[in-house]
């Protein structure tokens, strides 16, 4: 563009005077180099992203990588003998209570979501869809400690009056886990249900299925690879999950033996410790949170590939 | 959609009764802490310094040390994630390789739990770079967390700006850059808007992440160099140590009534937005 420009003020007649064309010609130049250094500054502030994620690998790996490499990975991830200060580093037992509580607060959310996501997309009336989709968006919003408090002071005694035990369970962490992932299974799900074309359902409907059958065998079938997705994603919200979990599930480092036994997760037991470890307990709380990490980014891949692959 | 059999019916009852499940569980939670907290809300608690960690006065360090850490992320996230957006929307030649491989760990970065950035946060502002638990510290670590909403808001909003602006302006001689500043960021400003809105969201809520990075001092930070406590934080405190019972619900009423105003203003916007685009 700049160089039309230029090449028209060559020939023009107007700047014929030297001087003048020179200092017209130096402030363009002035303007092309100002438009390379903010594309510059433009591309380095895109490639922060790629440095702040390699920055947290690095960090957290060299933290945590000499700690699992001294304890061995076989007694750091399948023993659950967790004594930081006798220098016993296993996190089998914390392993075990993320996946339980996140698979027990996924065992009624998902559900729950896909049936609320289907009904915000195909059978609610618009102006009611609306409203509910503000209201999840209010729920997403809600700090994790606030669901933590609530968990402590209504959902803890309701178990420990109703069911026994102190009321510090897998349980009380699977229902207040529940509501928090719910948001995410819901919004994803209802974009996918939502994207489905709309001639599947016609002609569905037009060979005589109900809308329920419809539903069922047709939009369901169809939006499957999104709802996958939500569901991975709401379980990356649920293992990755801290504060509220860690008010509510007693945390005790034992494998926790049924739905009312307290539980201690991966996440729970770095924010714990963190505030007085050294050392190498220091180290073993970083290498919990790489084996997080590495969960995590795991799960990511996974959406992001077969996000690839349905839209093939 | 009229139900003309009992499958059909027993399906609508299962659906309607799921969502209003789900309004009970929200109208529940706001409504149980409001009713609570509402009582110990007064002029002296939003005023007041706390006093004996937490038992007495008033939580307006907190307060103050919740704004402190928003602005200071805001203002580290926003010019970089506004920039990368411009970038990969503008600039970036339709999606290659570096494109694709900023969004891919914009995705990551979006899907990592708030522990692992406090862990990051700690190791590397607070020891390697010896910033130590501060508002400086907290607000790096929350910058970071913020950035991917940033930059998805704002490509969402840019990328919604019609062709034929871009074409006018550069018809009439501006150049890129020009262009960018006067007539797409404009244009695309209230998707910028509410990225931030929602960012304020994020970080008045967060609390692992700050734990680890700001510390949990209950002072009043002055410098960026000060240790801070957020009202997240200061409940999580008052509570997992039993402290005041009576403070946690006011602190929550405090909290919940916060990101009520601030999901107001995110809808507000994105219904502007809605307007606009129509």
């Amino acid at each position: 563009m700049e160089k039309i420009v230029e090449i028209d003020m060559i020939k023009s007649k107007k700047y014929k005077d030297k001087a003048g064309f020179r200092k017209r010609n130096n402030a363009m130049l002035k303007n092309i180099n100002a438009e390379k250094l903010i594309e510059t500054i433009l591309l380095l502030s895109a490639a922060a992203f790629i440095l702040v994620i390699v920055l947290i690998t690095l960090f957290i790996f060299a933290k945590g990588v000499p700690l699992v490499m001294q304890v061995g990975i076989d007694d750091f991830l399948f023993n659950s003998d967790w004594r930081p200060m006798k220098g016993a580093f296993g996190i089998w037992a914390m392993f075990v209570g993320s996946l339980t509580v996140t698979f027990s607060s996924m065992l009624w959310a998902v559900p729950l979501g896909i049936i609320t996501a289907v009904f915000m997309a195909e059978i609610a009336p618009p102006v009611i869809g609306r409203w509910l989709g503000r209201l999840i968006e209010l729920l997403a919003g809600i700090p994790s400690v606030v669901y933590g408090f609530i968990g402590l002071i209504v959902i803890v005694p309701f178990i420990r009056e109703v069911l026994g035990g102190n009321g510090l369970s897998v349980l009380a962490g699977a229902i207040i886990l529940g509501i928090m992932i719910l948001p995410t299974i819901i919004n994803i799900a209802r974009d996918a249900i939502m994207a489905v074309p709309q001639e599947y359902k016609e002609s569905s409907l037009a060979l005589g299925a109900t809308h329920y059958q419809t539903i069922a065998r047709v939009i369901i079938p169809a939006a499957r690879s999104g709802i996958i997705t939500a569901v991975v994603l709401g379980m990356g919200r649920a293992i990755g999950e801290t504060m509220a979990v860690v008010m509510v599930t007693g945390n005790s480092t034992v494998i926790p033996e049924n739905i009312l036994s307290p539980v201690r997760t991966m996440t729970s037991n770095i924010v714990l410790e963190m505030g007085y470890a050294a050392g190498d307990h220091q180290a073993a709380l970083f290498a919990t949170g790489m084996v997080l990490f590495i969960f995590i980014v795991c799960l990511n891949l996974m959406v992001t590939i077969s996000a690839k692959a349905g839209r093939k | 959609m009229m139900a003309n059999n009992w499958q059909d019916r027993v399906a609508t009852a299962i659906f309607w009764l799921s969502a209003l499940f789900i309004v009970a569980i929200l109208a529940g939670i706001i409504g149980y802490i409001i009713i609570k907290g509402i009582s110990s809300i007064n002029l002296d608690f939003i005023l007041q310094p706390p006093s004996k960690a937490g038992r007495e006065g008033g939580i307006s360090t907190t307060i103050v040390s919740t704004g402190y850490l928003t602005l200071m992320s805001l203002l580290i996230a926003v010019p970089i994630g506004a920039g990368s957006a411009i970038y990969l929307e503008e600039y970036a030649r339709s999606k290659n390789r570096f494109a694709r491989l900023v969004n891919l760990t914009s995705e990551t970065l979006a899907g990592i739990p708030s522990i692992i950035f406090g862990l990051f946060g700690f190791v590397f502002f607070v020891l390697f770079l010896e910033m130590g638990w501060s508002i400086l510290s907290g607000s790096m670590t929350l910058a970071i967390m913020i950035l991917p909403t940033i930059t998805r808001t704002s490509q969402e909003a840019i990328s919604a700006v019609p062709y034929e602006y871009r074409d006018n302006s550069l018809a009439l001689g501006a150049s890129k850059w020009q262009t960018v500043w006067k007539v797409i960021l404009p244009s695309s400003l209230p998707g910028i808007i509410t990225g931030i809105i929602l960012s304020i969201g994020r970080a008045v809520g967060e609390t692992a992440a700050l734990i680890l990075t700001a510390g949990s001092s209950l002072g009043m930070p002055l410098s960026p160099a000060d240790p801070a406590r957020t009202m997240s934080v200061h409940l999580y405190v008052l509570v997992a140590e039993g402290i005041s019972m009576e403070r946690a619900f006011g602190t929550a009423f405090l909290i919940v009534v916060l990101i009520m105003i601030i999901n107001y203003f995110a809808n507000l916007s994105l219904s502007k937005i809605a307007k606009s685009m129509r």
